[in-house]
């Protein structure tokens, strides 16, 4: 694409690469993004009340406000009409527990937008997922405030052929914070949990808010998918790693595998934050390498840890991995001489 | 007088042992996280840098060049022998506080690099005021970082309670916590020496595992380092028409959109 003045001037120009550029925006992706995101806000809304968009509220107006003051003082130029931030906050909401106390997700939403995303070059720039690591920075600065799991409301419950708890009524009280894979860790045999059609439609008792509702966030990574916001790739060879290793390892039981498919943090963590552009494999063949290495991590941590979820801190050692994926599978250039190695280029 | 004021106050800012020379990281990431730990760490460091430096630099004629790494160590480990006796006889408490990071100060990059650097090359009384400002300037580190972590972390200075525990951030007490604001703190140091005059530490692209694959840093790669081969370049091709801004987009655009995707 040559630009009609050099072309009238009959000028070559030489320029690096980018040189094809995509009509698509930035906002116009994150606009989508927010769509994919509004079943699931829709959703949890319904199950745990106004509290989840008061979060919101906050969280958005934190990012805009650090996001303004950050691109001032470091004097870049100001990119808050994007919607990235608000982007951020919604997922860094929706990674939390429900009643997380407000003035601690406002630290962690400063933290998102300076010290991950504008202390490494802004949007595009970062190296980690601003979701993923503030959750786990979160996660070691506030523990107590991840201690207590979230519970649907009542009239969430209404829609449960189960209620309130028939398997576990015997032991309510030592199981009544409990989430599911905290249960499965813990040896409870699936028949005792909460049928699969509850995890389904999202009366699961869970950490973060945004792993409640599997249908919600399979209809958001849907939306993704059909507007080609992101490929297949990664979140299928993910899910689909998750699905092979807890199907072997739990000893050939469909519904345990289902079990660990549905709840926690995976079809979100897979759908909307391990997609991440600017920290997921560039090629296709990198991106796959990506989600299978994403599955086995976090099947490592579910199974042989002693942590119940292994999600984020997959994702964030995947995060950090990334480049080097990108340089094992990096695309030739067509005509390239073979013999010119690689270091030799750089 | 002008050169000893000079050597005294470099330590301070412009080669501030922790934010500028990156030395001794290991202990000072461990004793940080409390105000008095750090004080501790601080005047034992200073005592055992100015008297190993002002050793050392008596001794520069008389230690043979080939075993002079021995000689200074044997001599540091000497005055930390002392720190620590002193400390175990009269304030036990700040050595338990310090533990294995206080015998550990032979081993401190600071000491023996000034002893290396400065004080084998110098005459005593330079020498023991370059171990006093560096040590200062240590002291100075420590007590930054462990105000940040000891204040938000625990919610207290100097061990009295200022935040209720409720409001304190775990992390900061931890190591991670000390790498984050110990970075911060780098960056402060860094705008503080470009104020004096002092170029900042600049990582370059070559460190970056996709310098090779992602545009800004082929760009940037190109500016830093082949900068005047590039525009011999362009001066000898004289029918390329060179635009004001110094990066070419083949679409003609000076300036890189950046309001478009770029993946």
């Amino acid at each position: 694409m040559i630009s009609a003045k050099s072309q009238e001037q009959n000028h070559l120009v030489i320029a690096s690469s980018p040189h094809l550029r995509s009509p698509r925006t930035t906002t116009a992706v994150m606009g989508n993004v927010l769509i994919a995101l509004l079943p699931i806000v829709i959703a949890t809304a319904f199950i745990y009340g106004c509290r989840v968009l008061l979060s919101i509220a906050v969280a958005a107006a934190t990012a805009i406000l650090s996001e303004l003051l950050v691109q001032k003082a470091m004097k870049k130029r100001q990119t808050i009409q994007d919607l990235s931030c608000i982007v951020t906050a919604i997922i860094l909401v929706l990674n939390l527990p429900i009643d997380f106390p407000l003035w601690q997700l406002i630290i962690g939403t400063i933290f998102a937008i300076i010290v991950v995303k504008a202390a490494f070059g802004g949007l595009g720039q970062n190296f980690a997922n601003p979701a993923v690591t503030t959750r786990i920075v979160l996660v070691s600065a506030f523990a107590s405030s991840f201690a207590k799991n979230t519970e649907p409301l009542a009239r969430a419950l209404l829609f449960s052929n189960s209620t309130p708890d028939p398997g576990l009524s015997a032991s309510m009280d030592s199981y009544s914070s409990a989430t599911v894979l905290v249960l499965l860790k813990s040896g409870v045999t699936p028949e005792k949990l909460r049928t699969l059609r509850d995890l389904f439609l999202g009366i699961q008792k869970t950490t973060a808010i945004g792993e409640t509702c599997a249908i919600a966030v399979i209809l958001g990574g849907l939306y993704l998918l059909f507007k080609k916001i992101i490929k297949w790739h990664i979140p299928f060879s993910y899910i689909g790693t998750v699905a092979v290793l807890s199907f072997l390892f739990g000893g050939f039981d469909m519904q345990f595998m289902l079990y660990h498919l549905l709840s926690g943090g995976l079809l979100f963590g897979a759908f909307f934050m391990a997609t991440d552009y600017s920290t997921s494999p560039l090629t296709n063949k990198g991106k796959i390498i990506y989600g299978i290495s994403l599955g086995i991590l976090t099947s490592i941590i579910r199974f042989w840890s002693n942590l119940p979820e292994g999600v984020s801190f997959s994702i964030l050692t995947m995060n950090i991995l990334t480049p080097h994926i990108d340089r094992f599978t990096k695309e030739k250039p067509f005509g390239e001489n073979q013999q010119i190695k690689d270091n030799d280029r750089c | 007088m002008n050169k000893s004021k000079e050597v005294f106050f470099q330590g301070f800012i412009k080669e501030n042992p922790i934010f500028r020379l990156v030395l001794g990281m290991c202990s000072s990431l461990a004793v940080s996280s409390t105000m008095i730990a750090s004080l501790g760490m601080g005047v034992s460091v200073i005592f055992v840098l100015v008297l190993s430096n002002i050793v050392i630099s008596s001794l520069r004629k008389v230690i043979p060049d080939m075993v002079r790494i021995p000689a200074f160590i044997t001599v540091i480990a000497g005055f930390v022998t002392i720190v620590q006796l002193l400390l175990k006889a009269y304030l036990l408490e700040i050595n338990n506080m310090l533990g294995v990071y206080l015998p550990l100060i032979v081993v401190n990059c600071i000491i023996l690099g000034r002893a290396e650097a400065f004080a084998a090359k110098n005459s005593v009384g330079y020498a023991a005021l370059d171990g006093l400002g560096m040590g200062i300037g240590y002291t100075i580190a420590l007590l930054s970082i462990a105000f940040i972590r000891e204040l938000f972390g625990f919610g207290s200075l100097f061990g009295f309670r200022i935040i209720p525990e409720e409001y304190t951030i775990l992390i900061l007490t931890l190591p991670a916590g000390g790498f984050l604001v110990l970075g911060f703190l780098m960056a402060v140091w860094n705008k503080l020496a470009a104020l004096q005059g002092k170029p900042k530490a600049e990582l370059h692209c070559q460190t970056c595992p996709v310098a090779g694959l992602c545009g800004e840093g082929l760009i940037r790669l190109q500016k830093t380092d082949d900068v005047e081969i590039k525009d011999e370049y362009i001066k000898s091709d004289a029918n390329i028409e060179k635009p004001d801004d110094s990066v070419i987009y083949i679409d003609g655009n000076i300036k890189p959109d950046t309001e478009e995707e770029t993946i």
